[in-house]
This record gives C-alpha cells, structure tokens and sequence, in this order.
C-alpha cells in the first residue's frame, strides 16, 4: 500500500521533506489558463473538518510544464500530475503534454469551480486517447450513484479511481455570514471518512479498479480500513496541515494496525471484510 | 519549514492571565526560537487544526504564546495547565528585519504579542507604542515595561513620531493607517491558516499586487508590498490567525 498526497494538500516546492515522505506526490490540480483562485478567507475549521475554497489556484499548464515539472522532477518521490479543466479537450491537451510521469489523475470533481460541461466517461475517454500514461479518475461522492459514474469512467480507459473529492458544504460565523468568501467550500477531515469508505468499497465491487482511498486518514488504522473496504493506495490530505509528519506516523502505524488485526499486509485486511463469519453487505 | 519537519510535543510549564490574555509557557526542547516576529502551530487541543502564535517571550528552556481566547481553539489553548502537553511547529514564515537604525515598535491589542521577543532582540530598549481598546486590555503593556500606552478613543498612531523604522503588529485597520504614516514600516499580518508550512493555500492575501501565501511571504512585510487594499477583515471564529 503506497502513501500519497491528496491532491492540493501539500507544496512539494515549499516542503520538500514532506514529500519525499511519500511514495508518490500528487500535484495541485493544473489547469489550462493560470487561476488566482477564491478570494480570502477561503478556510473554516468545522466539527471534525474543514471547509476550503481555494479554487483550484495555479500557474496554468504552460508555466507548470515550464517551471514546476521540471524542479518536482528533482525532489525524487514519483509523480502524479493532477489535472483540471472545463472541457474534455482541456483535459485531454494537458495529458498530451504530460510524460515522464508515474499517473495523472483526472480531477473530475472539484466543490470549488462550475463543473465540466463534458460527463466525467466523456473527459476520460478523451484523455485515453491523449495519453499512455495511467489514468486515475477523481470522482466526487455526492453523486447519488457514485458506483455508476466509476463503471462509466472504467469503461471509457480509466487505469484506476482516486476516491474522494471533498463535498460541498457552508460554514457560518458568529455573525450568521458565510465563512468563506466563496461561500460554499469542499468539505475534507475526519468527517468525510464513513462517505469515502463507502465510495471506495462499492466503486471498488462496480468496477475492479485500484483505488486510492482519501478522505479524513489521520492513523494507520484508518489507512487500514481504506485497504479493508478495498483500497490499493491511500492519500493523506487535511491531516497534513496539522501534521507535516503524517506520511511517516501512519506509515509505521500501519504496520502495527496490521499486526493487531492479524494480517500480514494491508491488502490482506480486504479478505477480512469479506470473510464468511463478518460478511455483511454494503448496500450500493 | 523549520529544521524538523513534524511537529514536537511540549509540556506546559505555565500559564499567567495578562489583563484578558493568557501567557502560555512551554518547555522549550529543541525548537529554536527563531526570529521576532516568526511564528510557531501550536495544537489547539480538541480541535482539528493547529493556530499560529508568534513568539512573545524566549525565556532560556522556554517559549512563550500571548492567547487572546477568542474561539474554541484559543480557548482551549487559555484551558492548559501546567504539566499538560501539545504539539509545536516552528519556527515559519519570515519575520523582521532587525538591521534599523532607529526602532519604533507599534503594537494595537493582541497585536503586541511578537513585541517583547523583538525588543529583547534589538537590544538597547527600544521606544514602544501600544493601543489598547480597554483599560483591562492595556494591562498586558506590563509585557513591555516602558511603553507609551494609548486606550480608545485615543489611537496608537497618534504616538508615532516621524523618523522613525516603525514595527508593527496589530488589528487590520491600525497596520493600514500605520502604513499610510510610515511607508517604510515593517508590519506582521494575519490571515486564517491551516498548516503554516505554504501546504493549505488558506492564507492568501494581496501581497504586491496578486493572492500569495502569507505564511511563506510573512507574515511580516514590508509595508508597500500590501498596496494599501483592505481585502478582507480576519472572521473571529476563524480557522486561526497569526497571534490568536
């Protein structure tokens, strides 16, 4: 089980010990045109998460391909570029640019800008024409039926799901106004686990795929439930804000977790949900 | 990011009320307490995210936070006693420039938490100006013996004289008004954070005319590179902010 970054959680650039922590870093979501991103305040703490609206801030795929690719490249860790836009043709020109890298993951679920007009199979499809490398679809769980969208998305090329986006939610101050100057902001933190959990284990019985699990991992025994439920990779997201050396606590963590729950290795702890006596059905 | 790059725990060593602030000390260990104005993540215990402090004091084995308890975080943080331990990281971000011929420390409320580091650190007793809004919020002067205290309706900039290479920390529209006396002056800022260490984005303000992060950028500036625009007013309830 590799440990990566959550997408847009962590500047390799601006902390280069923490990434070379990971197996893989994951990039902030490039997108064709630079974007400022959200004006401030674009993050509220809430009840076991947090809000963000950051807006998918960027230095566009020109000057990303130019200047930040090439210096990532000299950190070491492998990379996984994360990529955004608003069409499927944006999508699919950023992956034709792309090589040299160990994935891309297609960002196809971002709270904080109006969504792709092309359905997420679309923008897939289009990129697997584009590219070679492998193709890992970040899907949201606020679809009512996140498992149809991974079959659409599998069956179009996708290599492997990156599972899942923050969910939109609004968070109020003392004066009754929105935190946020967005007003609407991802939703990431421990809150999230239970959804991603779930999203993981039903997209993973639709469709076979790898997994990256994401969402509230703060331990080793969370990386372990993800396995549990089905997931290949975990990232770590929010939990690096407050501590810059998760990569390496809940990797050493999660050789404990193993050991308390008898299994040798993370992949095993997926026998174990589905062994006769703890069989219980998740409902899609 | 600082020399280490995780966090490390601390055992409280005390906790003094200064009029409505609490003076939260805690052992030093190995941090180093690095430049005035310089801040340090302090866990907020019971709480997801970490807050940024600036140091106030660096007694020797000690580092010492001014918490205003403004919300769930700080209040916890005022809530610690002695023996009690957190999780620290620091020091971040860029503080002041001490090569100034002729200091003026500025300081407006909770704002005058990096001041007694920094005048320790200029050495030779630097003249201090502090604005408070209330009697009881002006006895945390006694953190700087010396200072010329100005309490509302009477303004802190009022007891700027010219001359001078202001340093300031203080509320949004006293470092503005700061600026507009004193091009030259340095001015630490404050912004909601999440990580500290550029990782979260959350921080962003206007800095020489585009969205920067102030944890990497500051959270001291130079006065100019702020251009004067009052983009947003820091919400109480905040995910953290520099000194609270």
């Amino acid at each position: 089980m590799r440990i990566l970054n959550a997408s847009g959680c962590l500047d390799a650039l601006a902390a280069p010990e923490v990434a070379r922590e990971l197996d893989a870093f994951v990039t902030k979501t490039v997108t064709p045109l630079s974007r400022e991103g959200s004006a401030p305040p674009r993050i509220a703490e809430t009840a076991h998460g947090m809000l963000n609206a950051i807006g998918l801030a960027n230095p566009g795929r020109e000057r990303f391909l130019a200047e930040h690719l090439p210096r990532l490249r000299e950190l070491g860790p492998p990379l996984w570029v994360s990529v955004g836009g608003f069409c499927a043709d944006d999508y699919a020109e950023t992956c034709s640019n792309l090589e040299d890298i160990e994935a891309i993951e297609l960002n196809l679920s971002c709270p904080n800008v109006d969504e792709a007009a092309d359905s997420a199979a679309e923008i897939v499809a289009a990129c697997r024409r584009a590219t070679g490398l492998p193709l890992y679809a970040k899907l949201s769980a606020a679809h009512p039926d996140v498992a149809e969208v991974a079959s659409a998305v599998a069956a179009a090329g996708a290599d492997g799901l990156s599972l899942i986006n923050t969910l939109r939610g609004v968070a109020l101050d003392l004066r009754l106004r929105p935190a946020l100057a967005r007003g609407s902001g991802g939703l990431s933190g421990p809150a999230l686990k239970p959804v991603a959990l779930h999203a993981v284990t039903v997209c993973g019985e639709a469709t076979g795929l790898p997994i990256v699990g994401m969402g509230g991992i703060e331990s080793g025994r969370d990386a372990l439930e993800f396995a549990a439920c089905g997931a290949s990779d975990v990232a770590l997201g929010t939990v690096l804000f407050a501590d810059p050396g998760a990569p390496g606590r809940v990797r050493t963590e999660l050789t404990a977790a193993c050991a308390d729950a008898g299994v040798v290795n993370p992949e095993d702890a997926a026998g174990l949900r589905k062994s006769p006596e703890t069989q219980r059905k998740v409902p899609a | 990011m600082p020399s280490s790059a995780s966090p490390s725990t601390h055992r409280v060593t005390g906790s003094e009320r200064v009029g409505p602030y609490t003076l939260l000390r805690l052992e030093r260990g190995g941090l180093d307490p690095g430049n005035p104005g310089q801040f340090f993540m302090l866990e907020a215990p019971g709480r997801l995210l970490p807050r940024p402090f600036s140091l106030c004091l660096a007694p020797p084995g000690e580092l010492a936070f001014l918490v205003d308890p403004i919300g769930p975080g700080t209040e916890a943080l005022c809530g610690l006693g002695i023996g009690d331990e957190i999780a620290v990281l620091g020091p971040l971000g860029c503080g002041y420039r001490l090569d100034v011929d002729r200091p003026l420390l500025v300081g407006g409320g909770i704002g005058i938490a990096p001041l007694p580091y920094l005048a320790e650190k200029l050495g030779g007793s630097p003249p201090v100006v502090l604005g408070f809004r209330t009697e009881e919020h002006a006895e945390a002067a006694a953190l700087l013996p010396g200072a010329e205290v100005a309490v509302d309706p009477v303004l802190v900039t009022e007891l700027i004289g010219p001359g001078f290479d202001v340093m300031a920390c203080g509320p949004e529209p006293m470092l503005h008004a700061v600026a507009a006396l004193c091009p030259t002056a340095q001015l630490a800022w404050e912004a909601p954070m999440a990580c500290g260490y550029g990782a979260c984005y959350g921080c962003v303000v206007e800095i020489d005319a585009a969205l920067k992060r102030l944890c990497l950028e500051g959270p001291v500036l130079d006065a100019h590179r702020l251009n004067g625009h009052v983009r947003y007013l820091v919400p109480a309830e905040s995910a953290g902010a520099v000194s609270r």
